[in-house]
């Protein structure tokens, strides 16, 4: 089977928020890159159908061009290739990112029996790429999961819910958005990251329409930059931290 | 000027019912059957619609978008609020803004209408003022984000039965797998003792489990502790975990990054134990022992013990 993960680079923003003077994106000058946890464990999931059933792996980024090392990594964990669309440096919403991977999904000669998302982008959250992919493209699509698995033509998808899980059934091809513990993503050995430099990627360049949710400004919420009250060092401080739990009324 | 709410019978209902009085005269959407006592003109009642199916609810929804013509369309920014907005989002080419936390201004002007709202980032880290350029705005409400009005109505009730297609229903729960959960439950819990990379190994949560007994608590974690495999994802705080909102939330070796703090910022207070004075965690914490959490931990499980013993 053929499947396409679709993800996004993010800044790994550590313990503060700290925005540019124009309040329109995060400082990014000292931070490393990365993709959503759902996503990374999307991948994973991906290279395992493949390595179950046959087939290959594309991973899709619509990002700048430093989003290749993020293509490589997921290369590195066993897909076999990657597409880039560049996104000229500007924030696209999330009508233009779903309109931008259904025709790069329809560039695609052999087409993907399954098309694998986040439940949600990391940074921007929109809850939406994937949903809008599915529909486009007249696919049914299943949100949230903690399970998938393939036989015969179809996919047995299943969310944690309260009380246990609900499983849907659906024929393929298919779109499903996924959360961070449907697996525990493999650490890429040091061969698989070499041969992951040597994996194909192919650049394209998409036109960005003017957004319809149009980002206006970013502000780091209320609440960030407390000072905790130190209660003492080391194992002396038990009698004190017992004294905060009774005025609590939790212990 | 009508706004329509996708309701559940729950408190982000009413969160999200609050959000959208500021928008207009709020009618509500139920499937199945109506909460109780919704403050609200009127609630169409979708009949006939049986396990949950995305496209179905999006197919009643868009039934009585049609028939009360409003100017905005809103949902608590549960998973099928959510789910049930990007549908009609994609279906009518729509923007949809999700996990909205305030209305700020709604404009009609000359080159369309458009309207202004504050939305979260980042799982709740990061603030966002956004313009949604549509004449029917789609706005999910963030959980937890606004207060709910003490209110109550006796709205009308007019039930109808969607006319739905056959595609509306392949994505649709064909079982539901019960799984007895053991323990106290971590979204639940009054009191949470969490363990990151300074608990150094899965064994080291011992420790952390016998604090937890004494304290009736549940036991958490940092992302670098289940990708370690050192405890399984369900125990995982956080912006892509559970988000817990207990009194005390008692981080052990955990630094504090904004991706951790999404998980526990609803908590009533914070302790960490960390051995870095300068660890980030500081700036969210309420309290905090500076310290080795291999020494201190045990230190505060034996003076609760010492407590407790007559
Ligand atoms: C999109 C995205 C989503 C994410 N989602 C989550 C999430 O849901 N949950 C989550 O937790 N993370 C999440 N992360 C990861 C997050 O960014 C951090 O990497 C992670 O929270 C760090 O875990 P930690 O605090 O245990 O480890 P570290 O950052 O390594 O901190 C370890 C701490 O332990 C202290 N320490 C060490 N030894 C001791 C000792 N003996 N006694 C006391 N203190 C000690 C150190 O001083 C340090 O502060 C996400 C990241 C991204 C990019
Ligand atoms: N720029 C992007 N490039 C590739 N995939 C994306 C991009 N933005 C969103 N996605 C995918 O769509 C999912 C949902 O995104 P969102 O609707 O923004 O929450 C993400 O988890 C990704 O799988």
């Amino acid at each position: 089977m053929r499947i396409l993960v679709c993800v996004k680079r993010v800044p790994l923003t550590g313990g503060k928020m700290v925005l540019t003077a124009d309040e329109q994106s995060l400082e990014t000058r000292h931070l490393g890159f990365t993709i959503s946890p759902h996503e990374e464990c999307g991948v994973e999931e991906a290279v395992r159908l493949v390595e179950q059933h046959g087939g290959e792996v594309t991973v899709l980024a619509l990002g700048p061009p430093e989003a290749e090392e993020q293509i490589r990594e997921t290369l590195a964990i066993g897909a076999d290739r990657g597409i880039l669309l560049a996104d000229g440096g500007e924030e696209w919403d999330p009508q233009a990112t779903a309109a931008a991977i259904v025709a790069a999904v329809q560039a695609d000669a052999e087409g993907f029996d399954l098309i694998v998302f986040g439940n949600e982008s990391a940074d921007s959250g929109n809850y939406q790429v994937g949903i809008r992919v599915a529909h486009a493209l007249g696919r049914p699509v299943v949100t949230g999961l903690k399970g998938v698995s393939v036989e015969d033509g179809r996919a047995r998808c299943e969310q944690e819910v309260a009380g246990g899980r609900d499983v849907y059934d659906v024929p393929l091809p298919a779109v499903v958005t996924v959360l961070e513990g449907i697996n525990l993503p493999r650490y890429p050995s040091v061969p698989a990251k070499l041969r992951a430099r040597q994996k194909p990627i192919e650049a394209r360049t998409p036109e960005r329409p003017a957004p319809r949710l149009e980002k206006l400004r970013l502000a780091v919420p209320a609440g960030q930059g407390k000072q905790a009250e130190i209660l003492g060092q080391g194992p002396d401080a038990a009698p004190a931290v017992v004294e905060v739990m009774r005025e609590l009324g939790v212990a | 000027m009508t706004v329509l709410v996708l309701v559940d019978d729950d408190d982000l209902t009413r969160q999200a019912l609050t959000l959208a009085s500021g928008l207009g005269e709020v009618e509500a959407l139920a499937i199945g059957s109506a909460p109780e006592g919704l403050p609200v003109e009127r609630v169409w009642v979708a009949e006939g619609v049986q396990a949950y199916a995305p496209g179905a609810w999006a197919t009643a929804l868009e039934e009585v978008i049609d028939r009360t013509s409003p100017t905005a369309v809103v949902a608590p920014g549960t998973n099928r609020g959510n789910e049930v907005l990007a549908h009609v989002a994609a279906r009518r080419d729509l923007p949809l803004a999700a996990n909205c936390t305030r209305v700020l201004a709604q404009d009609s002007g000359s080159r369309g209408s458009t309207l202004d709202v504050t939305r979260v980032r980042w799982g709740g880290s990061l603030l966002e003022e956004a313009r949604v350029h549509s004449e029917l705005p789609l706005l999910s409400v963030a959980p937890h984000a606004l207060a709910a009005a003490e209110q109550a109505g006796s709205p009308a009730i007019e039930s109808f039965t969607p006319a739905l297609t056959d595609a509306d229903l392949v994505v649709r729960v064909s079982e539901h797998v019960d799984e007895v959960s053991t323990g106290v439950s971590l979204a639940e819990a009054k009191v949470v003792v969490s363990g990151g990379r300074g608990v150094g190994s899965a064994d080291g949560f011992g420790i952390l489990e016998e604090l937890a007994a004494v304290l009736d608590a549940a036991v958490g974690c940092s992302r670098v502790v289940t990708s370690a495999g050192w405890r399984p994802h369900t125990d995982q705080v956080g912006q892509t975990g559970t988000k817990v909102s207990p009194d005390l939330y008692i981080a052990c070796g955990i630094s504090g990054a904004t991706q951790h703090i999404a998980g526990c910022k609803g908590a009533k207070k914070i302790l960490a134990i960390n051995s870095d004075a300068e660890a980030p965690i500081l700036a969210s914490a309420d309290y905090a022992v500076i310290g080795d959490l291999t020494e201190i931990v045990p230190a505060i499980t034996a003076e609760l013990r010492k407590a407790q013993s007559p």
